[in-house]
């Protein structure tokens, strides 16, 4: 792997409170590449991806130690608003705000003070999430009218609009139907040309379709790591080789 | 089984009937005393009620000095409570004060929503009027009735900022937003309409107070119209208490006139607050 990490977790232990729920996690995220977070319920998957932009700090139980280094600086030792500016993420559930389509994409521009043209910003957004062609003519309508697969668009488009290095995904599909789903996952396929990404999947085929690299946890431990089609077609671990054929989880 | 959905149906139907019923009666009695209050009341409902100043002569008596009144202090009130009121909340809901003081806090505030009127005119008059030497000033009754309402605005703004959903807080925040961007970009517009409907509620609790306006010292008459905070003043309802505590008949009639207006000043305040709200949340639709 002599690939370009734009982020590396070392040692990374996370509580809730006395409870511990990552335990002594090293994890590299290649830069341009989609790296998929899989493992059973409760097994820390979302904990992990949410410190990665500290969105964890809102948890008053939370703390962790070890590091998490970003474009050579420890994210925990950073600004939490300037670590999410360039680390951006889409949530499980689709949540646009209820303003219009075009609002919601320039909402994180404006209030950064990016000096853009805001017209040209919303197309290019809307494109690169595949939903310029459904709302170019809407724009100024709400946001909650659209679809939930949309309104998931949206938020990608929302998130790409800030122009992060990094864009961590939770489960972006699993509140969507199989069309809307195959609609992010191509393009997630597109957004790698100039993102990283990070995503937290359910779906195995998902998880296979989508990734470069794949990493596979269980109660908490970062336990097999590497290449997605090494880990789907020749997982060294046996606990990994459960999960994928579906024995457990 | 189908017995079962009979009886259901039949619960059902019941049931509809008796809100119907309560929802009637309740309606009735408003409609049976509306409809006292305007028979008592027309006799004196012409433009010179309107106009004239309080009098010692019924047929020249007027509540112009009554409706300046309340309006004066209406809006001061306004001006006081709604800012302090609805910041407040925002403090106590977004910035979170953990542990017992923030307990503390929390049930002091819902507790002062239910203490009687006539307490905040104590207060008022020992602070007010009596220790801050503003007399009995529109100043000394707009103060004392933000104190009376505040704690029902923080209280329901609470609710309404409360109801605001995480996840748009989450979306804000991932976006590299700060708290005040997050509070000010997206929690208040979204809670506002709920907020409106709180400080409606509170403004017209305070447009019929009289209690602790008699206790600070507002007079009943009054022969001009205030100029400034400093001035005294009456308002609407101290002026229908007086009417409808002299003995002459004649007055009672003054009275009703009086809560017919005061109820017209009420209903076009909450109608203009519901075009407020419908504008609001047509704008930040949830
Ligand atoms: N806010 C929280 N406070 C306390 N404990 C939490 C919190 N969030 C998660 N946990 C605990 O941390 C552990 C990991 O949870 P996490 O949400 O990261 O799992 P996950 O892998 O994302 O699961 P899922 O696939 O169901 O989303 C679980 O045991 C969970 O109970
Ligand atoms: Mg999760």
């Amino acid at each position: 792997m002599n690939q370009e990490t734009v982020m590396t977790c070392r040692n990374v232990n996370i509580f809730y409170g006395e409870k511990q729920a990552v335990f002594d996690v090293n994890l590299d995220i290649l830069k341009n590449k989609v790296t998929a977070i899989i493992g059973p319920s409760g097994c820390g998957k979302s904990t992990l991806l949410r410190s990665l932009n500290r969105m964890n700090d809102f948890v008053p139980s939370f703390s962790m130690n070890g590091e998490i280094n970003f474009d050579g600086r420890d994210v925990l030792k950073s600004d939490p608003m300037e670590v999410r500016t360039r680390i951006g993420m889409v949530f499980q559930k689709p949540n646009p705000f209820p303003k219009s389509i075009y609002n919601n994409i320039i909402w994180g521009p404006k209030i950064h003070g990016h000096k853009v043209n805001y017209d040209e910003l919303v197309e290019s957004s809307l494109r690169s999430a595949a939903l310029w062609d459904e709302v170019k003519d809407r724009l100024h309508d709400s946001a909650l009218d659209l679809s939930g697969g949309q309104q998931q668009r949206l938020c990608i488009a929302r998130t790409v609009a800030m122009k992060p290095e990094v864009i961590l995904m939770d489960e972006p599909c699993s509140a969507l139907d199989p069309r809307s789903t195959i609609r992010i996952e191509d393009l997630i396929n597109d957004l790698r040309e100039e993102y990283s990404i990070a995503i937290v999947t359910h779906n195995m085929q998902q998880a296979a379709r989508v990734s470069d690299y794949t990493a596979f946890f269980y109660e908490g431990e970062l336990i097999e790591y590497g290449v997605t089609d090494g880990i789907f077609t020749n997982p060294k671990e046996k606990r990994t080789e459960d999960y994928i054929t579906g024995r457990f989880g | 089984m189908i017995d079962k959905f009979k009886s259901r149906k039949r619960t059902e139907k019941i049931f509809r009937a008796a809100c119907f019923g309560l929802t009637f009666f309740s309606v009735l009695i408003l409609v049976v005393l509306l409809f006292h209050i305007t028979m008592t009341g027309h006799k004196y409902l012409s433009w010179e009620f309107l106009t004239n100043w309080p009098s010692r002569f019924p047929h020249k008596a007027g509540i112009k000095a009554g409706i300046w009144g309340t309006i004066w202090l209406i809006s001061i009130t306004a001006c006081i409570s709604i800012p302090i009121g609805v910041l407040s909340a925002l403090f106590l809901e977004e910035y979170k004060i953990r542990g017992k003081l923030g307990k503390v806090i929390e049930i002091n505030v819902a507790n002062l929503a239910g203490v009687p009127s006539i307490v905040y005119g104590l207060l008022g008059l020992t602070i007010f009027v009596r220790y801050c030497g503003f007399d009995r000033s529109l100043l000394s009754g707009a103060m004392t009735l933000s104190l009376l309402i505040m704690p029902v605005i923080i209280v329901s703004s609470r609710e309404a900022i409360k109801a605001v959903p995480d996840a748009i807080r989450f979306g804000a925040y991932a976006l590299g937003a700060s708290k005040y961007q997050v509070v000010f970009g997206h929690v208040l517009p979204i809670a506002l309409p709920g907020i409106l409907t709180g400080v409606i509620l509170a403004l017209s609790r305070a447009i019929g107070e009289t209690a602790p306006l008699i206790i600070i010292g507002a007079l009943t008459y009054i022969s001009y119209t205030p100029e400034s905070v400093m001035d005294e003043f009456t308002v609407l309802p101290l002026q229908i208490y007086n009417w409808a505590s002299r003995p002459n008949e004649e007055f009672h009639y003054l009275a009703a006139g009086g809560i017919i207006v005061l109820l017209a000043v009420m209903m076009s305040m909450n109608f203009i607050a519901v075009m407020i709200r419908q504008r609001a949340s047509k704008k930040v639709k949830l």
